[in-house]
């Protein structure tokens, strides 16, 4: 049985580790090593489409994981405090959320959108005073909204079970002590859930900066990386990609290794 | 449960209590509602309803976009057949490694190799695809094999290909799941099933397996749901031979522009999601009780 899990962890980990020896590969092709090279690195990061679309992926995916962690905070911290149906709707939307693949949220999300700007742009046009009225359309927004759908969720669960193994006593001898609500809030509850409110944001900005299918319908004329990436591998495979992949697959461990070792931080021993 | 007893407890009246519950809930109740609730509306309107000339919508109520998806027969024929494939080899792949990692695993080991398998499952599927197309393609095993003299190997784009990568893709979240189940087992039931008599086969087959198969079945309808919506592993293993459902969407949406088509197929993917959760949720119940297992 040990034999079997070594090779599983192997079959996980041989690949990322083949992509990023092969990034430093001097030479062209996987089946010649021919030499240590970063000459790959250098050529990627001076390719101005790519670093614009690192750009852009940067700056979606800290946008929706800060909306995603301050409104599921909010809401995790919201439905500790409301009756067990609306808690029960909440938590099948939720649910649905995270579950419902991407495709069919990337999808939805086009059809609704594409529908309310047809609607909202004529409008903002008539009674806009000048020449060149506001037009909505797909792009920073609407993949900011759609993955902040998925992130949000995602804070909310991880923050409202951290939420449910809260130290009950320190609250009430806060309160018997006569904190203000504020008070306990920020010297007993915030302290508590933080780790986990770190990382839902972490996560929450690994799964944007991560995902391709979302926003593959509903960027519109933008370019997120996955997009540029994917664009790049249906051209064809060159050590190029090697370079980008191990940039964002070391960027990923990273974030989750931290993300992890924040849920571990001060966790109640019961 | 009325105000003050949550567990965030506040003094003050009730108005008070309501006002800031929905202020802290309303952020989250807009963000569902304008981007799942009604994008969902969204396609079930679009999907009972007809192709402008243009492409994109008209509106209308017929069920023909339905009474159409038997013309995306091999998309659903492949997905149907390689989700459930797929999501079994990943619980066969996936189950003794949970078991080691949560029966048998070093104390010490445990959370190093919990991480290990978490780790992947939150790096790019998109990249760790890709790692794939490279190991499989041409200049990949099939140039190592020629070396050694077997000559025109073809790896990528076969359902082979589609099906290792999905293994791989989701193996992570088969493992998980599972592991929760084994790891709140009561290991006393297995010392009592042995000193009963019974032998570790009938002990595993009695009591582990069937107290670990709410993680099991929730490991394996996860990953058949979103197998179900999968396009990348076969878009880039499967070479546009092995076609699913998530192409023909991407197909309908972004290129064909047929969406009220592309939405009856979505709708009708959603309705095969549910009946997989139902289906699921009822074996967990009825075999082990209902001891649930929450993902996250």
């Amino acid at each position: 049985m040990r034999a079997f899990v070594i090779t599983v962890f192997a079959f996980l980990y041989l690949p990322i580790v083949l992509v990023v020896l092969f990034s430093f590969n001097a030479g062209h092709h996987a089946s010649e090593f021919t030499g240590f090279s970063v000459q790959w690195y250098g050529k990627a990061l001076s390719n101005p489409f790519l670093v614009e679309a690192l750009k852009n992926s940067l700056f979606i995916a800290t946008t929706s994981a800060l909306l995603a962690a301050v409104f599921g905070t909010a809401a995790a911290l919201g439905l500790t405090r409301v009756g067990i149906r609306t808690r029960a709707v909440f938590d099948g939307l939720l649910g649905a959320a995270i579950v419902v693949p991407g495709v069919v949220i990337g999808i939805s999300t086009l059809v609704a959108l594409v529908q309310l700007f047809a609607v909202v742009n004529p409008f903002l046009a008539s009674i806009w005073p000048g020449d060149q009225p506001p037009r909505l359309s797909l792009g920073y927004g609407s993949i900011i909204a759609a993955h902040g759908l998925f992130s949000m969720a995602l804070v909310t669960m991880i923050v409202g079970t951290r939420l449910g193994s809260l130290d009950r006593n320190l609250v009430e001898a806060s309160s018997d002590l006569y904190a203000t609500p504020l008070t306990t809030f920020r010297s007993i509850v915030l302290p508590q859930i933080m780790p986990a409110v770190v990382a839902g944001f972490l996560l929450a900005f690994t799964f944007s900066f991560d995902d391709f299918i979302v926003a593959f319908f509903v960027a519109g004329a933008q370019t997120t990386l996955p997009i540029y990436v994917f664009a790049s591998i249906r051209r064809g495979v060159t050590p190029e990609i090697n370079a980008i992949a191990t940039i964002v697959l070391v960027a990923s461990v990273l974030l989750v290794v931290l993300a992890q070792w924040q849920l571990r931080q001060r966790k109640p021993s019961n | 449960m009325s105000a003050g007893t949550g567990t965030l407890s506040m003094h003050g009246n009730r108005f008070r209590h309501n006002f800031l519950t929905a202020l802290l809930l309303a952020p989250a109740t807009v963000w569902l509602v304008v981007f799942l609730v009604l994008p969902f509306i969204a396609i079930a309107v679009f999907s009972v309803g007809e192709r402008a000339p243009e492409g994109g919508y008209q509106a209308a109520f017929t069920l023909t976009q339905y009474a159409n998806l038997p013309a995306r027969a091999t998309a659903f024929w492949n997905t149907m057949v390689l989700a459930p494939v797929g999501a079994l080899a990943c619980l066969l792949v996936a189950y003794p490694v949970a078991y080691y990692l949560a029966l048998r695993a070093p104390q010490r080991w445990r959370l190093i190799l919990l991480a290990l398998v978490v780790i992947p499952f939150w790096t790019s599927l998109l990249m760790r695809t890709y790692a794939w197309m490279y190991i499989l393609g041409g200049r990949g095993i099939p140039a190592l094999l020629a070396l050694v003299g077997i000559e025109d190997v073809r790896l990528i784009n076969t359902p082979g290909a589609v099906l290792l990568g999905i293994v791989y893709g989701y193996l992570p979240l088969m493992i998980l799941p599972i592991y929760v189940s084994l790891e709140r087992l009561d290991r006393r039931l297995l010392e009592a099933s042995a000193d009963l008599g019974a032998t570790p086969l009938s002990t595993f087959l009695g009591v582990t397996l069937k107290l670990s198969l709410p993680g099991v079945m929730t490991g394996f309808s996860l990953v058949m749901i979103l197998l179900l919506g999968e396009y990348l592993i076969p878009t880039l293993l499967g070479g546009g031979k092995v076609f699913f459902i998530g192409n023909a969407l991407v197909d309908l949406f972004l290129q064909s522009r047929n969406w009220p088509f592309g939405s009856a197929i979505a709708i009708t993917l959603v309705l095969v999601s549910v009946a997989v959760l139902i289906v699921a949720n009822r074996i967990s119940n009825r075999v082990a009780g209902a001891r649930r297992v929450d993902l996250i």
